[in-house]
């Protein structure tokens, strides 16, 4: 035996030695971030407080008793890290980017920072922690009464150790002075917590050490032959038949889920992560600890078995054994490292749920009920530090009152699976929120709800056999008899022992809840722009809510909020940007940027709820948020895009296409009227230079025939004049070259005018122009000028193709019938022959009969005059011999 | 001896005209058809030594009246002069197709027709 005094003398030596490590750590730090503190081993070390005194008592007493069973709470662990790239990668990158403090305010976080959430959670985890930390009590307890007991009295002890209290009331005192003095000097803004890691990285390191030493003590001093050691096997450990059995499967799912979701170890997992490369290095390292440190497990137990007399308590076996058999050494190093591991996991859980108690349900409350001091300075930071204390001490106490009324039953494992299968209950929530977009808050809280009274009611009340709140009988029978309500057989399902129907029903009514109830509602914007931050955050890691939620502010008001959480050092940094001139409404940036800083310290919830006192109004960008919308969404509307766009491109190709045949069409009429135009000029100059080369080489001429020559010359000349005026004509006519007067006339004058123009030409070949029927206040829309040039064209030829011996024209106007008032042109000449009547309006057209000098342009440009104001001119035959032309022209009635 | 025939089919009144008066001048005896129809009927009649042939004509086009010509165990021989102009690249490889002897472009010049007109008359009564 070791004197008490010097145990305690030990003790606190050690503690120094720590706060020593811390203080270095929290120095090293500050001077340099990405040291040694930050390397994947110490990381790496500081996940290795899931074995808590659980593992290092527990795991020979679970082995004396149930065989391999204990190897399950390390294989499932060892899975979840070796496949970490499934899950934990994500996880903890997220928790990462996004500053989490803690499990409740990821899931908090996720599920629209949604504080219903959050605190459901931390009570969730207040509650099942409770049993956890009496355990870590208990052991303490018990290896210090062991170590400082007379060897004797507690071989001769035929049943467990009765636990001396006042001994338990001082360590639960001591672990509080500790874990404050630790864990909450500051409310960290990054929520590292350096110094911490760091000392509990060397216990990590004391207790592996201190376990093997036993192991090894065991192996070369106490069972120096092998013979000595398998000669009393237990049974269990003996009948492979057990093995991977329901409670085995089930066993591992819980180890498995609760190296995840337990508040210390997502603390140290997520939370205190800084690179990837820590969790790429812990995926091989923590299964290599975990594997070291159970090596001499079932050598210890057996040696315990064979050695000790029937009877003696096997969570004990680590201290018990050399402290019986003369290594007193061992045994003070088995002692350390059991108290290395107790105290470390208390204070990793009690800070992280100091911190969960604080930001989800202080400091909510106390926002709402506008207890927050508002005075200036470091009130409000220290109104958080105080809250975070109490909490230390709240949660170790109530870890206390848990071992005071459970003092009769449950060895450590048992206790500890208890524990487990209530801070499990978050999973489906942590899952969902990492790979379903559509799952809500709503159906979070049912979840998580159920989860945690199913698992209340089955086990967590039972553990306590009648002393708390359930008595002794419902647990045997079910409530009021009903027997089907029996919390270790809901629905008659009895065939699973307690532990495996509790995680059953819990996990199972959990998720379906959490999917049916998520499934009844949409997620709120919030939730859904969380989700998409969440689930893809390896595609876009730089997303921020800046953009998809607008929001307003006075920075003053901002600012406010900041110095008093963040205190004056950071809120200078965040405000003051050099000189630049402050702004009296706060930017997005700067709202959101407050925002992070804030979630850092309390929580997403709660820095939200801060926020939003003093934001004045908040909108969310419809077309941000469904620019962040699924993926699927996207592509579904990029190929509805690139559909139309190539619908849109057939049909500006086939418009294309449309208008380069017509423009060749337009080419080729271009060509022929060239060509034809070249002909019908080459013509007369053909004329021209023959008989001006007839009359300069022949002046021997009489005068007569050099008169007539001349009059070709003349008359050819004139041709040609025509011919370029008619050019000109129909080229001025072409569409979108030029607009005439258009005015609202009497079509009659212009008719008028013709005759008046072409009675001298009349005259001359002897022709009668007869102005017949006319209309009485007909109104076109048009050109007088240039329908005068069309009647005048008519006309005109009307007379020069008239060959009868009494030639007449005659000219009638009426308003006829659908609104158009028509011109006819009558001659009693030849006529036109009907093949012919549609070819006079080509350019160019030769009839049958030599022109009279025209230039075959007459009609075409008549025909297009006529055409331009919305009527048109055709030929038909006239009721006599004879050629009739009619214009047709739209009344206008205004 | 008969003066050598020549047949000029030109639906222009004053390039007839002109033609006539030239080649008269150059002592050929000139007839003259404003359209195919008439040239055909012409030729039928009397014996050319050369046929100046418009190739724009109404009616039988000019190109009708070649091979019409040379289509003739009668006339297939008979110099034929086509009038062509610029721009009528087509018919005129048309009409060397058929067997067109010669081309003068409009206008010409009265000087180089009359040259052409007494070579191929030449030849023709070689």
């Amino acid at each position: 035996m070791h004197q008490a005094n010097f145990v305690v003398f030990v003790c606190i030596t050690y503690v120094a030695i720590l706060f020593a490590v811390a203080f270095a750590g929290d120095r090293r730090a500050r001077k340099n971030p990405a040291g040694l503190l930050s390397s994947p081993l110490v990381y790496t070390l500081s996940i290795s407080i899931y074995c808590s005194s659980w593992t290092f008592f527990g795991s020979v007493g679970s082995a004396a008793k149930n065989g391999l069973e204990f190897l399950t709470i390390y294989l499932g662990p060892t899975i979840v890290f070796a496949g970490w790239w499934l899950f934990l990668r994500k996880l903890v990158t997220v928790g990462r980017v996004h500053h989490t403090t803690s499990i409740a305010d990821f899931i908090s976080a996720r599920f629209g920072k949604s504080p219903v959430l959050g605190a459901l959670i931390t009570i969730l985890a207040l509650v099942a922690i409770t049993p956890y930390i009496a355990l870590q009590l208990k052991a303490l307890t018990a290896s210090f009464q062991v170590i400082t007991y007379p060897a004797g009295a507690v071989v001769a002890a035929s049943r467990p150790l009765e636990p001396d209290f006042a001994v338990a009331f001082w360590l639960a005192a001591g672990l509080c002075l500790f874990s404050i003095v630790f864990g909450v000097r500051n409310i960290d803004v990054n929520e590292r917590h350096h110094g911490v890691i760091a000392a509990i990285a060397v216990e990590a390191l004391v207790k592996l050490v201190a376990f093997m030493a036993v192991g090894l003590w065991v192996f070369f001093v106490l069972s120096r032959t092998p013979d000595l050691m398998f000669r009393n096997a237990p049974a269990s450990l003996m009948s492979p038949e057990e093995g991977f059995a329901a409670r085995w499967v089930a066993l591992c799912f819980l180890s498995g889920a609760a190296v995840i979701c337990l508040p210390r170890q997502f603390q140290v997992t997520v939370v205190e992560n800084s690179s990837e490369e820590q969790i790429r290095t812990a995926s091989w390292m923590f299964p290599l600890y975990l594997l070291l440190i159970n090596l001499f497990v079932i050598p210890i137990a057996m040696a315990g078995l064979n050695n000790l007399p029937p009877g003696s308590d096997p969570d004990l076996f680590v201290l018990t054994l050399p402290m019986t058999n003369g290594g007193e050494t061992v045994g003070l190093l088995a002692f350390l490292g059991g108290f290395s591991s107790a105290t470390s996991m208390v204070i990793v859980s009690s800070i992280a749920l100091s911190t969960m108690i604080s930001n989800h349900i202080v400091m909510p409350l106390a926002l709402r009920f506008s207890l927050v001091p508002t005075g200036g300075g470091q009130s409000a930071r220290n109104f958080i530090l105080v809250a975070r204390r109490m909490s230390i001490v709240f949660t170790i106490f109530l870890g206390f009152t848990y071992f005071w009324i459970s003092r009769t039953s449950g060895a450590l494992a048992s206790i500890g699976l208890i524990s487990f299968c209530g801070l499990i209950q978050p999973l489906p929530s942590l899952i969902a929120g990492l790979y379903w977009h559509r799952a809500t808050h709503r159906g979070a809280i049912a979840g998580l709800a159920a989860g945690f009274l199913i698992w209340a009611y089955t086990l967590f009340l039972p553990s306590f056999k009648g002393a708390f709140l359930m008595s002794a009988d419902v647990i045997a029978n079910g409530p009021f008899g009903l027997n089907w309500l029996n919390p270790h057989a809901l629905f008659g399902l009895d065939a699973f022992d307690p532990l495996v129907h509790a995680l059953f029903w819990s996990m199972t009514v959990n998720t379906a809840l959490l999917v049916i109830v998520s499934l009844l509602r949409e997620p709120t914007p919030l939730t859904r722009f969380q989700a998409t931050l969440f689930i893809d955050i390896f595609r876009r890691q730089t997303e921020s809510e800046l953009g998809v939620i607008r929001r307003t502010a006075r920075v003053s008001e901002l600012r406010q909020i900041a110095d008093r959480i963040l205190g004056p050092v950071e809120s200078v940094s965040l405000f003051d940007k050099g000189d630049v001139e402050p702004a009296v409404i706060a930017s997005d940036e700067l709202i959101t940027l407050v925002e992070t800083r804030l979630a850092a310290n309390v929580g997403a919830a709660s820095a939200r709820s801060l926020v939003s006192r003093v934001v004045t109004s908040e909108t969310i960008s419809v077309d941000e948020l469904k620019r962040l919308a699924g993926e699927a969404e996207q592509i579904r509307a990029y190929s509805a895009e690139l559909e139309s766009k190539s619908r849109q491109i057939e049909a500006t190709a086939a418009e294309l296409a449309e208008a380069n045949d017509r423009l060749r069409e337009i080419d080729v009429q271009k060509d022929e009227f060239l060509s034809q135009v070249s002909h019908e000029v080459r013509t007369p100059m053909t004329s021209i230079r023959s008989f001006s080369e007839i009359l300069l080489k022949n002046r021997d001429l009489d005068e007569s025939r050099k008169l007539h020559f001349l009059g070709i010359i003349q008359s050819e000349s004139f041709r040609l004049t025509r011919l370029l005026d008619g050019i000109l004509d129909l080229n001025f006519l072409e569409p979108g070259t030029q607009t005439w007067e258009v005015t609202v006339f009497d079509p009659e004058t212009a008719i008028d005018q013709a005759i008046e123009t072409c009675e001298p030409l009349a005259r001359a070949a002897g022709v009668r122009i007869k102005r017949g029927r006319r209309s009485r206040n007909a109104r076109v829309l048009g050109s007088r000028d240039r329908l005068t040039q069309v009647f005048i064209n008519l006309v005109s030829n009307a007379i020069k193709h008239n060959t009868s011996a009494n030639p007449e024209v005659v000219v009638t106007g009426a308003a006829g019938r659908k609104g158009f008032y028509e011109a006819r042109v009558t001659d009693n000449g030849p006529g036109i022959p009907l093949k012919d009547r549609e070819l006079i309006f080509t350019k160019f057209f030769r009839g049958q009969k030599a022109r009279q000098g025209g230039v075959g342009l007459g009609l075409p440009i008549s025909r297009q005059i006529v055409e331009r104001f919305g009527g048109d001119l055709s030929c038909t035959s006239a009721k006599t011999k004879g050629a009739e032309f009619v214009v047709r022209l739209p009344l206008r009635f205004d | 001896m008969s003066k050598t025939r020549v047949l000029i089919v030109e639906d222009e009144p004053h390039i007839v005209e002109s033609l006539s008066f030239i080649l008269q001048r150059a002592d050929f005896e000139v007839d003259t058809a404003l359209d195919g129809t008439e040239a055909l009927r012409r030729l039928s009649r009397h014996i050319y030594s050369v046929l100046i042939l418009d190739i724009m004509l109404p009616g039988i086009s000019g190109l009708d009246v070649l091979r019409a010509v040379r289509s003739d165990r009668a006339l297939d021989r008979l110099p034929v002069i086509v009038l062509t102009a610029k721009g009528q690249a087509a018919d005129r490889s048309a009409a060397e197709a058929f067997g067109a002897t010669a081309f003068i472009t409009k206008p010409f010049s009265n000087t180089e027709i009359v040259e052409r007109v007494c070579q191929l008359a030449a030849g023709v009564s070689k």
